[in-house]
């Protein structure tokens, strides 16, 4: 028994429509919990960033900020966009690219003390290669300190 | 003299392609037999001089001609002369460079395997591509020119970045370029079926191999990448949902469906204006990826906006591309015909369904993919969407489609019986679920994911299985007989989808149970992992060509029997002083054991944090792989497309006639 035409195309709309649902709900659901925003030292000292979330923030390791704990995993340094710091600790080994002055991104949650606890340091693939988000957070921070210049 | 012979072969070759796609285009429109004549050796020209221009570049890169911009930005005299040949295609431009020369090869093959075709499609489609060619010709000469001279020239070059300093990167760019590229033939195929207006059978007949055989460079590419950032990335992991990566694997989602598509339409003539819209959405994420990877707009939307000339000729390209042939398909589609009616229940709809389903999962990539730089671009904040999205969406929607891969190539095209179908398939279905059930029991803890995936791959597993026991009860002769007998395209599609099954199991175990640890290790101290045994014997300094070394030496145990004794590197290159970390794997069929150096912690070079992974069945996920590529070319080769070839040979000169 061959479908007519019209239920054909009945049942395909309604395939269609369905799956279209599932993913919707499946893509809303996902959004919500699994989209991670990005904040600048600047805006985190203005208390912008949330506490209860994880979230990345990017700018230059700041000459001489790294220290390394006597285990030899635990690693603080502090991450600057020029205008403010902020510090940072993360256990595990640092990708190559991970340098003081050099540009880093990093994603984790910021604690009651200010202390930002990095759970992924992002490693970019080159060495001239500056996070876009890094480079956007200084570019804000300078905009930011000229109009407090003038 | 050599670069500016391969600039001048450059033009030559656009200009061949503006013949290559004018004349035969306008000669199809008037029945012109002369003017369609000129696409076969417009197009073998574009090759050879396509070829040359490539082998002029290749040449400057091998000869550390530094006065060459791109030769001074990407080489370096140290470099090993094998790497200096694949930097040839290590930058933007020569990557472009190789993108063109793999068109005009695939316009080549097309103009050689055609002869079956009536003149005046091998004329549309090789015009199309012509035309592609002209657009990426274009590109390459007014905005990125792998010849653009340096004066004066550079003492030495900034090197080739360390991490493309790998055999892996050597064939993933072509491979790739392969699959993209070749979606450009089913594309052309599509366009010309819209302008002629005869979307037949033998449409999708024709365009089906290529389809297959672009399917398998790409699938082949994809995972020679991932392969690459596995063992080069020094992380362990195997896919990030990095937006590069999903810029590859959209039109491998999109082109999937459209060899399932194509089969509905080559078999049952039905699904035709659905075929086309695919074979349209497949090449037009290919270019979509190119533009992603090429225009520099994932590194920053900003860069995009204020180097404007590439990015706006790649966007302004793929308006046209897109939106013309969009137009072209509402134009035509309405008229063409619709197959035989088929039940709810049949192969048809079980291929309806998963086409369905892979869109969705398609578009759920692409929303993840393009939803962040939307966001920049309109300057509502920076956010970025990682693989918790993309595993939250995407396994889920596509687990039905896994599910139906058992059920669809049993199902009976037009009418397929349920009851049947429950007859055959429900041990397979016992037996799956409870490999799903009890496999995770085996490891510490049960794991739903792990769970689902066990299910999935011993499903499909004997869904093959069962399919090939239904093909051997007919037939005459001996075991082995019979199954010469079976048709390479049986064998292709049952090998691609076992290679599936092997792929999901692979997965599985690898994203559940493996492990990982990073530690501080000192001369003779050692570490546990997995049951391993782990013991740091210090580091060497060696000098490599173009880079200085430390080489620790790793050797691992398990219960007191020595397994392996592992060497990874932390490397630093002369040119730029890059630090790269060279992992250390000792692979075999159950598992992997990864090593890869951190940091050093002490002046004399006793103390480093060292990374230690185990990964089991990750070499499934290659084999399974490797299965599906080989499956997909078995398909291509498939004896019925020549026969075809043979019977259309009256066809054609009734075309020629009519036309």
């Amino acid at each position: 028994m061959a479908m007519k035409p019209r239920h054909r195309k009945l049942a395909l709309i309604v395939l269609v429509v369905a799956t279209l649902g599932v993913a919707v709900a499946l893509v809303l659901n996902a959004f919500n919990s699994n989209l991670v925003f990005f904040f600048s030292p600047t805006q985190v000292a203005n208390g912008e960033a949330p506490t209860s979330r994880a979230f990345r923030i990017g700018g230059l390791v700041e000459e001489g900020s790294i220290r390394r704990e006597a285990d030899g995993l635990t690693t603080r340094f502090a991450v600057t966009d020029t205008a403010k710091t902020m510090p940072v600790i993360y256990t595990g080994i640092l990708p190559d690219l991970f340098k003081e002055g050099k540009g880093v991104v990093a994603e984790g949650r910021l604690g009651a003390d200010g202390l930002f606890a990095a759970t992924q340091v992002l490693a970019k693939h080159d060495e001239n290669y500056m996070p876009p988000e890094a480079a956007s957070a200084i570019e804000q921070a300078q905009k930011a300190q000229q109009t407090v210049a003038e | 003299m050599i670069p500016e012979l391969g600039h001048f072969a450059l033009i030559v070759a656009l200009l061949l392609a503006l013949i290559q796609a004018i004349l035969p285009l306008y000669g199809a429109q008037r029945g012109n037999l002369t003017l369609m004549a000129v696409a076969r050796p417009a197009a073998q020209g574009q090759l050879l001089f396509a070829l040359i221009a490539f082998i002029c570049l290749a040449w400057s890169f091998l000869a550390n001609d530094f006065s060459v911009l791109n030769v001074a930005r990407n080489s370096f005299s140290q470099l090993p002369e094998l790497y200096r040949f694949t930097a040839t295609w290590g930058s933007h431009e020569g990557s472009l460079l190789m993108w063109v020369l793999i068109l005009a090869f695939w316009s080549a093959a097309v103009s050689v395997f055609s002869r079956h075709l009536p003149e005046d499609m091998a004329a549309r489609v090789l015009g199309v591509m012509g035309l592609i060619s002209v657009g990426f010709l274009a590109f390459l000469l007014t905005t990125s020119n792998p010849f653009e001279r340096l004066l004066p020239a550079a003492m030495d070059g900034n090197d080739l970045n360390p991490l493309l300093q790998d055999w892996g990167m050597i064939i993933h760019p072509p491979m790739l370029y392969m699959g993209y590229v070749g979606f450009a033939v089913a594309f052309a195929f599509a366009i010309a079926a819209l302008l002629s207006g005869k979307m037949d059978v033998a449409w999708a007949r024709w365009s089906r191999p290529w389809t297959t055989v672009a399917w398998a460079f790409l699938t082949l590419g994809i995972v020679l990448g991932s392969w690459w950032a596995y063992r080069e990335l020094g992380w362990g992991g195997w896919w990030f949902w990095d937006p590069t990566e999903n810029a590859s694997f959209m039109p491998w989602i999109a082109g999937t469906a459209l060899m399932h598509s194509l089969a509905v339409t080559e078999k049952r003539g039905a699904f035709k204006a659905w075929t086309v819209l695919l074979a349209l959405v497949a090449f037009s994420l290919s270019l979509l990826g190119t533009f992603l990877v090429r225009s520099g707009v994932l590194s920053s939307v900003h860069a995009f906006a204020t180097d404007p000339a590439r990015g706006a000729f790649i966007l302004g390209f793929l308006a046209v591309v897109i939106g013309g042939s969009l137009v072209l398909y509402a134009w035509r589609a309405p008229k063409m015909v619709t197959g035989s009616g088929f039940t709810w229940f049949s192969r048809e709809s079980l291929l309806l369904a998963n086409n369905v389903i892979l869109i969705a999962a398609l578009g759920s990539v692409l929303l993840g993919t393009l939803y962040p730089l939307f966001m920049d671009a309109m300057g509502l904040g920076k956010i970025s969407v990682g693989p918790p999205y993309f595993n939250a969406v995407f396994v889920p929607l596509m687990a039905p489609a896994l599910f139906l891969m058992g059920v669809g190539p049993l199902a009976r095209w037009k009418e397929a019986s349920l009851p049947d179908m429950v007859t055959r398939l429900k041990w397979a279905l016992v037996v799956a679920l409870a490999t799903g059930l009890l496999l995770p029991l085996t490891q510490d803890g049960f794991n739903a994911w792990a769970s689902l995936g066990f299910f999935l791959a011993a499903w499909i597993t004997l869904a093959v299985a069962a399919a090939f026991i239904d093909r051997l009860k007919h037939g005459q002769g001996g075991l082995l007989q019979k199954l010469a007998a079976l048709p390479r395209g049986f064998w292709g599609m049952q090998l691609a989808h076992f290679g599936m099954a092997v792929g999901i199991a692979g997965i599985a175990v690898v994203a559940n149970y493996s492990s990982e640890r990073d530690v501080r290790m000192e001369v003779g101290s050692y570490a546990e992992l997995a049951g391993y045994t782990f013991t740091f014997r210090g580091t060497t300094m060696y000098e490599g060509p173009n880079y200085r070394a430390a080489r620790g030496t790793v050797e691992v145990s398990r219960n007191g029997k020595a397994v392996a004794t592992l060497h990874p590197e932390k490397r630093t290159y002369n040119a730029a002083g890059m630090g790269m970390t060279e992992a250390s794997v000792h692979p075999n069929f159950f598992r992997d054991i990864y090593v890869a150096m951190g940091e050093l912690l002490d002046d004399q070079g006793d103390t480093w944090t060292v990374r230690l992974f185990y990964k089991p069945f990750i070499n499934w996920l290659w084999l399974g792989t490797l299965f599906m590529v080989v499956g997909g070319f078995m398909a291509a080769f498939d004896k019925r497309y020549r026969i075809a070839l043979r019977r259309s040979e009256v066809p054609k000169n009734l075309a020629a006639q009519g036309a």
